[in-house]
């Protein structure tokens, strides 16, 4: 059983220093391509334009239950003029980038590594090396710099449409005083909070989708199956181990924040 | 062959257990079609990839010029920069180009050429494949005998020093398979690239082919002209061309009955 325990052990730490090599090497080939800035403008749209309404949709939800939520446990204490502390900090420096993430994992991550499954399977990733154009600068680079830059944004709007969503629940359903609610939010939340929501929401970005890239990239080698079942299991592969990587990198994360 | 455009020696590659090559040696002369025949599954493929560096061969060298190909990935004079192209069996389109921007791909990601000196390129080899009406189509708009031209056209549109082909007509007619050959022998009058196909298609492919390699037990069996083939007395390629049907036909041709 020990044995078993360290070759995973093994297998998991191997397997990271191949998803960050692959994530370095798909950056830095990227910076060797041409017409960087259109490829870059195809993968904001999406992972960025096309993750919004799903991203704004469970935003809004999560702040509505935790209104409800929050309310209910706070009233007990007589607290309920803290709601909008309470809604405030545990979207944006927990539940934001988290639900974002796995969000986004589940719209374009897997997606992604589908797509580049069947690429894989269909040869056009050689038809790339045939034609000396770097695959992993041409197809994954664009992606992971737009995952730097929506994985914030779209933390941000998250928080917002949540923060908004407390406020409905609390102040328009439940009659919190939305003058309290409001200075509360302002009062309490700090750029430390905020850039710690970013930092989350930076790493995130990057791990999840160099993880479903990887996965789709290496289909060949990695799924135990060959043709659409292995690009099946490469997709869901990618999007279960990303979701159990956010996580892990949130609680590490939060533990150097605080 | 001294002086062998593409200089194969002691190739080998396996698959685990499998020895798919062992020991290939092979020398293509510079503007020749060089077609490799032999079973399926007996490493035709294999021995493409291994020449356009898609797969790494266990030892043994490949050179180009007499520099291994590692080093000549670039190529010189009219070639774009580009020394190999390579046309898939599937051809391996990408799904999200159109076809006219599957052609241009090579270009407008390899070369510095500005934008209309590449469309007006492109809109000729989409003239001479006779794909123009389908240019703004995407590849699964396209019948196979389509998705073949534009494959065809991607290969060929950096003017390469050498093009692999492998099995570059399967899934068509016979009127586009003839058609697919024409244009293989009609560019490579005129580009003066060299070719290396993998065909099944015997003997028709015999028609615009220079030398015939038997690939067989991971060695090249048979290297020669097509027309060699039909004195060849070794039992086992007598079989395969036997049953690739190319006894009758070259019967028919040559009114001789020899295999």
């Amino acid at each position: 059983m020990i044995r078993t325990l360290g070759k995973t052990a093994l297998s998991v730490v191997h397997e990271l220093g191949e998803i960050s090599l692959f994530g370095f090497g798909a950056l830095r080939a990227f910076c060797g391509q041409r017409h960087r800035l259109s490829k870059l403008v195809l993968a904001i749209h999406e992972i960025g334009v096309r993750c919004l309404p799903i991203v704004l949709t469970v935003g809004l939800f999560t702040g509505l239950v935790m209104g409800l939520q929050l309310y209910y446990t706070l009233v007990k204490f007589g607290a309920e003029s803290a709601l909008g502390t309470a809604v405030a900090l545990s979207l944006i420096r927990e539940l934001g980038p988290v639900l974002t993430a796995l969000m986004v994992v589940g719209q374009a991550g897997s997606a992604m590594a589908s797509e580049l499954g069947i690429q894989r399977n269909d040869e056009q990733i050689d038809a790339l090396h045939t034609m000396s154009i770097d695959p992993k600068g041409y197809l994954v680079g664009p992606r992971l710099l737009a995952a730097v830059i929506c994985f914030p944004m779209l933390t941000a709007l998250f928080d917002l449409i949540g923060i908004l969503g407390g406020y409905l629940t609390g102040s328009v359903l439940l009659n919190v005083d939305s003058g309290v609610y409001w200075n509360r939010v302002f009062e309490s939340v700090t750029w430390g909070d905020v850039r710690g929501g970013f930092i989350k929401a930076l790493v995130f970005g990057l791990l999840t989708i160099s993880i479903c890239a990887y996965r789709g990239f290496n289909t060949h080698r990695k799924a135990s199956f060959p043709g659409v079942r292995g690009v099946s299991e490469s997709a869901t592969r990618a999007v279960v181990w990303s979701s159990v990587g956010v996580l892990a990198a949130d609680y590490l994360i939060t533990s150097f924040l605080l | 062959m001294a002086d062998a455009f593409l200089k194969i020696r002691d190739l080998k590659k396996h698959f685990g257990e499998n020895k798919v090559l062992d020991g290939v040696d092979l020398d293509v002369a510079r503007a020749s079609v060089t077609t490799i025949i032999g079973k399926s599954g007996i490493g035709k493929s294999v021995l493409l990839k291994c020449i356009a560096n898609l797969l790494a061969a266990d030892s043994g060298t490949i050179e180009l010029e007499g520099q291994p190909i590692a080093r000549s990935r670039r190529g010189s004079g009219d070639s774009d920069g580009v020394t190999f192209s390579y046309m898939f069996q599937n051809n391996a389109l990408f799904d999200s180009l159109t076809a006219a921007e599957n052609i241009a791909l090579p270009l407008v990601e390899r070369t510095r050429l500005k934008r209309a000196e590449i469309r007006q390129r492109v809109d000729a080899m989409l003239e001479h494949l006779e794909l123009s009406a389908s240019a703004q189509r995407y590849p699964g708009e396209l019948s196979g005998g389509m998705k073949k031209r534009v494959a065809l056209a991607r290969a060929l549109i950096t003017k390469p020093q050498i093009v692999l082909f492998d099995e570059p007509t399967t899934g068509l007619d016979p009127e586009r398979k003839f058609s697919v050959f024409e244009m293989i022998a009609d560019y490579r009058a005129r580009f003066g690239f060299t070719a290396l196909l993998v065909s099944h298609d015997i003997p028709e492919v015999f028609e615009i082919s220079d030398q015939v390699a038997w690939l067989d037990g991971g060695k090249i069996r048979f290297f020669g002209p097509p027309s060699d083939l039909h004195i060849e007395t070794e039992s086992a390629l007598a079989g395969f061309l036997s049953k690739a049907n190319y006894g009758r036909k070259n019967e028919l041709s040559k009114g001789e009955s020899s295999i």
